[in-house]
């Protein structure tokens, strides 16, 4: 016999090496668990798998085809520079997007908890904001703005598509954190705030000091959420005739009769998205690790 | 009775409804300085909700409230001052998680009071220190025990230098053998003079602590006097009933 009996699980709870609640890789928790012979057993199984499947992929009688206009080195490698410089475009619309949709997404999340008579007016507005914008798809609200603003020839009203469609998706997205805000601020106990009011702060200072700064800590990963939804949305820009990423590589992609622009440009989303993701779960673990006992290992 | 001017606390003809149901049904009630007021009672009985009527967390129905003759039920009045002037402490100790001890002390003090926050700092680092916690400043609220966090809470509560302290069942949710260190602190405040008011249902402590006991029972005060009276000769059948149960479960 080699390694542990199967029935033993060698940690016990609260040992580090077990990935953690939520945020712990649940495909690979089971194998630390399981030692060495499982590992062993792991990648010969997915080598097997895995052959199999590309095997029955490159021997059908499709796939020429499918590589020629999907996969194509050539395309690829003439395709992916124009299109990561004209990518540039969209980081930085969803870059200022982005910073954007923080602040104003906190003002009608803020609005939108103010208690009182007074603020009701205020309360119907955020409310109503966040239905409506919610509700219109993302690509008519860039059509009406990048479209129609201009149009009206307004003096004093900026005609470029750049501007217009970052005020798009700053409305959009904002309704949708705005509502992500909302609901990690109704996540703060009440006892807090009874708490805090008790110390004698005012309202304005006990959502300042001791709501908002619990609230966005628990938002930070739907938080994420939103803001790659609004990076793939800067794609939709595209519909303007702006020529960004995706814009780009529909011209390539018409030039040579080709998808693989395509292609180059789904590599580059998903490459920019990835760390993202790691970079949050980082956060949320460094931040559990500091406040808390036993996650310090 | 001293005169209304005299009672650093003083409570008169308070009600309190929530949705109809009356949980306070006119508590009169005069705290002088430097006393120290036990209220006892079933759960339910109104010991929270008199506290947490006395620091404003809740609105009143009728009646009034002086602190050191003012009264602080009055319409206009400012009740972030008043709050500032009464310190409170929870039975959950409601601690600030995202803060670390040092902050969660200094808080009410930068922001409420305005303090500098070298001087809160120094203040909180003194106090820490008198409750045996300045090992603690730096760490976050999640990481102490139980025990120490309610420390943490009455550090907090003190550094607002409050004329008078409400406890609320402080001990409630602490293990057994935790619930010493925090009393031994309540004791301190007692021997130094803080005026408490403090509900409990720790019996033998009250009983060593407080100069007066109130019983309180269906929103009212039933029975009041010195601790060694009511403990060893209550003259109301309800208090009797209720210090029975708690020697029958075997709490005093």
């Amino acid at each position: 016999m080699s390694g542990p009996p199967p029935d033993v699980y060698p940690y016990q709870p609260g040992d580090p090496r077990v990935p953690e609640g939520d945020r712990g890789s649940r495909i690979l928790a089971p194998l630390r668990a399981e030692g060495a012979r499982g590992v062993a057993i792991a990648i010969i199984s997915s080598v097997v798998v895995f052959t199999a499947i590309v095997v029955v992929v490159v021997n059908s009688s499709g796939w020429p085809l499918i590589k020629e206009s999907f996969f194509d080195p050539e395309v690829f490698a003439e395709a992916f520079p124009k299109i990561l410089e004209k990518f540039w475009r969209n980081v930085f619309i969803f870059i200022v997007a982005e910073l954007l949709v923080l602040v104003v997404a906190m003002i009608v999340a803020i609005l939108r908890s103010l208690t009182g008579p007074v603020f009701f007016p205020l309360r119907v507005m955020a409310a109503a904001y966040t239905d409506l914008f919610r509700a219109i798809p993302t690509i008519l609200v860039i059509a009406l703005l990048g479209f129609g603003a201009p149009a009206l020839q307004i003096k004093g009203v900026p005609d470029s598509d750049v501007f217009w469609a970052i005020v798009a998706l700053v409305l959009v997205y904002s309704a949708y954190v705005a509502e992500v805000y909302r609901a990690g601020i109704e996540s703060v106990h009440p006892s807090q705030v009874a708490s805090a009011r008790a110390l004698g702060l005012s309202r304005r200072k006990t959502l300042r000091f001791v709501v908002l700064p619990q609230a966005v800590r628990r938002v930070i990963p739907p938080l994420l959420n939103d803001f790659i939804g609004l990076q793939k949305d800067s794609a939709l820009i595209a519909f303007l005739g702006y020529v960004e990423g995706l814009r780009q590589a529909q011209i390539i992609q018409f030039e040579n009769f080709d998808f693989t622009p395509y292609v180059a440009l789904a590599l580059i989303y998903i490459v920019i998205t990835i760390p993202q993701a790691r970079f949050v779960d980082w956060l949320v673990a460094r931040d559990r690790r500091r406040r808390q006992v036993g996650a310090a290992l | 009775m001293t005169p209304d001017g005299d009672a650093a606390l003083r409570i008169e003809g308070l009600h309190k409804s929530f949705d109809g149901l009356e949980v306070l049904k006119g508590i009169d009630l005069a705290v002088d300085e430097h006393e120290v007021v036990g209220l006892i009672g079933a759960s339910g009985s109104g010991k929270s909700t008199l506290l947490r009527c006395v620091n404003l967390l809740e609105p009143i129905d009728r009646g009034r409230i002086l602190i050191e003759g003012e009264e602080i039920t009055a319409r206009g009045v400012d009740v972030n001052r008043i709050r500032q002037r009464v310190g409170i402490v929870f039975q959950a100790f409601n601690l600030f998680p995202h803060m670390s001890v040092l902050r969660n002390v200094t808080l009410g003090p930068v922001e409420a009071l305005g303090l500098s926050r070298d001087e809160a700092e120094a203040r909180a680092t003194e106090l820490l220190e008198r409750f045996g916690l300045s090992d603690k400043r730096r760490e976050y609220p999640d990481r102490l025990s139980g025990g120490q966090q309610q420390r943490v809470a009455i550090v907090r509560a003190l550094a607002m230098n409050p004329d008078v302290m409400l406890l609320d069942e402080v001990t409630s949710a602490l293990d057994p053998e935790l619930v010493a260190e925090v009393l031994n602190v309540i004791r301190g405040l007692a021997a130094a003079g803080m005026t408490m008011v403090i509900a409990t249902h720790e019996m033998g402590f009250a009983r060593d602590i407080t100069n007066r006991v109130c019983f309180l029972d269906d929103g009212v005060i039933l029975e009041q006097g010195p601790p060694d009276r009511i403990f060893t000769a209550p003259r109301h059948e309800r208090t009797q009933r209720f210090l029975q149960g708690i020697i029958d479960a075997g709490r005093m």
